[in-house]
């Protein structure tokens, strides 16, 4: 079975940047060609059985990767599950994601681990990129067997949603995983300073009589990993960056050559904490949205390339989580599905040209977790096809999310996911 | 004019003219409070559910006092007899409470916000009656009557509120509401009980008590929990005292004809000394009174018969 998408432009950074054709034999990318050849017909005319594309005014990118993905099975199936959380990422664009291990049991050995690759690899869908935990049960005394989970396929660690507050095993844990070649994904929170906080500190949240997030709580532990980094020679990734003080660290580091690299989610350069209004619970998350100056300089770290990528922290929750006392409420919100066009606006602004936007998006995650998602003959082809103008209302009732808590209801966006392929299988066609 | 709101839900989102409306309203029920005879039947018929899911005797006991004199039929729930310790959910016995159809669901709730979260549940009418750390609408109406009753007026005083201002509903509900009037209010405590951005809604931070209370018209002195705070907010109340507790040499940096108040109850000897509390600028016991004739007030408001009608 053969497929030739055509009429595209095709964005590979780096690679390729141009109106090319793509031919996929079952999973793998055949043959990049130029328009003119493919007119030649001869290509196709062999082939009677080709499958066309017509991806006209589209562009091509490599398959798009979110390593920051909670799929919550096994465990709370209520919220999502492997199946509904891929669905939502082939809708979203994304051919692979990274899911996090904090579910029920925790993946901190290789049983989860399996489970969570078998169950994906059954459905054809997406792919799964598991992540384990960096210590038993992410309760941050012991290490888990961490090389026992990359043997059954994890491609990095992370206690994601806790913090690991003693810097002696955080050392340690670093220090680990260099032997083993794994980055540690670091979810950067100083508990004592969250103290029962639910927003960011500041005068929204003073207006609104809630318990306050000073940025201090994740630039702190940005700053003591960064030197533990710079103690162990690890490669440390920190997740969810969400304030200046962040980047501002984060930035500095890099110009010492520091192994670092991080990323931030779509809803800290598009929203802030003046969006928290009555009470909503599907704007709160943690970190918290900050303020504006937060979210612009977030957008420069974007830009100057100190933020290496876009990661989503898709959480969902049910109503049982979120439809309560705001200070009662579940942090976290779903991102799948707004990501890119999220992201997208970035370009439309400016920001980004949209070669930065494919490589915080797709080849940069890639890189981090170790895949080759190049747009070359004989790589498996996992690709997505964006249509970058066509404007449309945010709507979670339209989601394959199990879950709706998104805070971008009924925002107008520019730009949508025409078509997810992954393994040369189309898993989500615009409309179908 | 006609009050058309159908819930109290806090200050910010009343207006200059309610407010007064309010306080004018208030004025009037005091006069009944005042009769041999203390009740009248204007809610004969209405439902009121006191709905308390935070200990507090003084301000349930107010609003229940006030329900009655209205002759509305008052009935209680508190966190032990309802079933949120079942693990239901506060929207879910919101909604059973929706099923007697009662007219006014007050609400006290340890989350700010939870009145809030209700109101836009139910049919019924919701006052707040304290939310987490956010709003106490109903504490701050009684005491901007009593200043109002008391002055006469409300734009131009000086306003200090000294304490925990952090914690306290109250300080957020009465810098709001004594700004909205057109006081000048002032805030003084220590730094580890200012929240961020205070002054946004209407305040200027004073360095030091002194400063706060110099030329006062009106000092607000805030309880200190200290059962709440441990001691990472400040160290001993000795200190506290030393630093912001209210005693005479202080009150006399005020106008001669200073008021000073106090929420209740009362830490004497740490925010306020034995001797201010007890002399004849304190109008501690006459907020007591105003408290249930300004509750009188919001349930006559948004129960009573010239509410929004058309809206039924
Ligand atoms: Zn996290």
């Amino acid at each position: 079975m053969q497929t030739l998408i055509k009429g595209a432009h095709l964005l590979d950074p780096g690679n390729i940047d141009g109106k090319k054709g793509i031919f996929i034999k079952d999973h793998l990318i055949e043959a990049i060609v130029d328009p003119d050849d493919i007119e030649t017909k001869t290509y196709i005319e062999t082939r009677s059985d080709t499958k066309i594309i017509d991806a006209k005014g589209m562009i091509v990118v490599p398959g798009l990767i979110d390593i920051h993905v909670h799929l919550r099975e096994p465990g709370q199936e209520y919220k999502e599950t492997i199946k509904s959380g891929l669905l939502a990422s082939a809708r979203g664009g994304f051919t692979g994601v990274c899911s996090m291990p904090n579910t029920n049991p925790v993946n901190d050995n290789r049983q989860v681990t399996k489970f969570i690759i078998n169950r994906s690899k059954e459905l054809g869908l997406s792919k799964v990129y598991p992540t384990g935990a960096i210590t038993r049960g992410s309760l941050g005394n012991t290490l888990a067997e961490i090389y026992d989970m990359q043997k059954a396929g994890i491609v990095a660690v992370t206690d994601d949603g806790k913090p690991i507050e003693n810097a002696n095993m955080m050392r340690r844990a670093m220090e680990y995983c260099k032997g083993l070649n794994i980055p540690v994904f670091v979810h950067a929170e100083e508990l004592s300073l969250v103290d029962g906080g639910s927003m960011n500190e500041g005068p929204f949240a003073t207006f609104w009589g809630i318990k306050g997030i000073p940025n201090a709580a994740e630039s702190i532990m940005v700053a003591r990993d960064i030197a533990l980094c710079e103690l162990t020679g690890a490669s440390v990734h920190f997740c969810h960056v969400s304030t200046k003080e962040s980047v501002e660290a984060i930035r500095q580091a890099k110009k010492r050559k520091i192994n670092i690299t991080c990323e931030t989610a779509p809803h800290y350069f598009t929203l802030t904490d003046a969006d928290v209004k009555d009470y909503d619970t599907n704007f709160k998350m943690n970190p918290p949205l900050r303020s504006e100056e937060d979210r612009l300089a977030i957008i420069c770290g974007l830009s100057d390339g100190t933020i290496d990528l876009i990661a989503s922290d898709h959480a969902p929750h049910s109503v049982v989580e979120k439809d309560v006392e705001f200070d009662m409420a579940a942090f976290g919100i779903i991102g799948l599905e707004t990501s890119l066009p999220l992201s997208l606006k970035l370009f439309h602004d400016k920001f980004l040209t949209l070669e930065e936007l494919i490589n915080k998006m797709s080849k940069n995650p890639a890189k981090i977790i170790g895949i080759n998602n190049d747009i070359k003959p004989g790589n498996l082809a996992d690709l997505t096809i964006i249509d970058p103008d066509v404007a449309y209302e945010i709507n979670p009732e339209s989601f394959k999310s199990k879950s709706k808590n998104s805070p971008f209801s009924g925002m107008k966006v520019k730009g949508r996911v025409f078509l997810t392929m992954v393994n040369g299988k189309v898993v989500y066609l615009n409309g179908k | 004019m006609r009050f058309t709101k159908k819930d109290i839900l806090d200050i910010e989102s009343l207006e200059p003219n309610e407010i007064s409306m309010i306080l004018d309203t208030a004025y009037g029920m005091k006069e009944i409070s005042e009769r041999a005879v203390k009740k009248v039947p204007t809610l004969r018929g209405k439902t009121i559910v006191l709905f308390f899911q935070e200990p507090s005797t003084r301000t349930k006991l107010s609003f229940d006092t006030a329900a009655k004199r209205l002759s509305a039929d008052s009935l209680s729930i508190s966190k032990s007899s309802s079933s949120i310790v079942k693990g239901e959910t506060l929207i879910d016995t919101a909604k059973n409470l929706e099923a007697m159809n009662p007219d006014v669901i007050v609400l006290r709730h340890p989350s700010s916000g939870a009145a809030h979260l209700i109101a836009k549940r139910v049919r019924a009418s919701v006052i707040n009656a304290g939310d987490g750390i956010h709003a106490h609408p109903s504490q701050a109406l009684l005491d901007m009557m009593t200043v109002r009753e008391k002055k006469g007026k409300i734009k131009g005083l000086k306003i200090s509120i000294i304490g925990d201002i952090a914690h306290s509903r109250v300080a957020r509900s009465d810098i709001t509401g004594f700004s909205k009037m057109g006081a000048h209010v002032f805030i003084c405590a220590p730094g580890t009980m200012i929240p961020m951005g205070i002054e946004n809604l209407g305040c200027t931070i004073s360095p030091n008590i002194e400063t706060c209370i110099e030329g006062a018209d009106i000092i607000m002195m805030l309880r200190i929990q200290k059962e709440r705070q441990g001691n990472i907010l400040f160290p001993t109340e000795r200190e506290y005292a030393m630093l912001y507790g209210l005693n005479k040499a202080r009150l006399n940096l005020a106008k001669k004809d200073v008021i000073v108040m106090h929420p209740g109850p009362m830490n004497r000897g740490v925010e306020i000394s034995s001797e201010v509390a007890d002399s004849e600028y304190s109008l501690i016991l006459e907020q007591v009174t105003n408290g249930v004739a300004l509750r009188m007030a919001l349930f006559y408001l948004v129960a009573g018969g010239g509410r929004h009608a058309d809206s039924d």
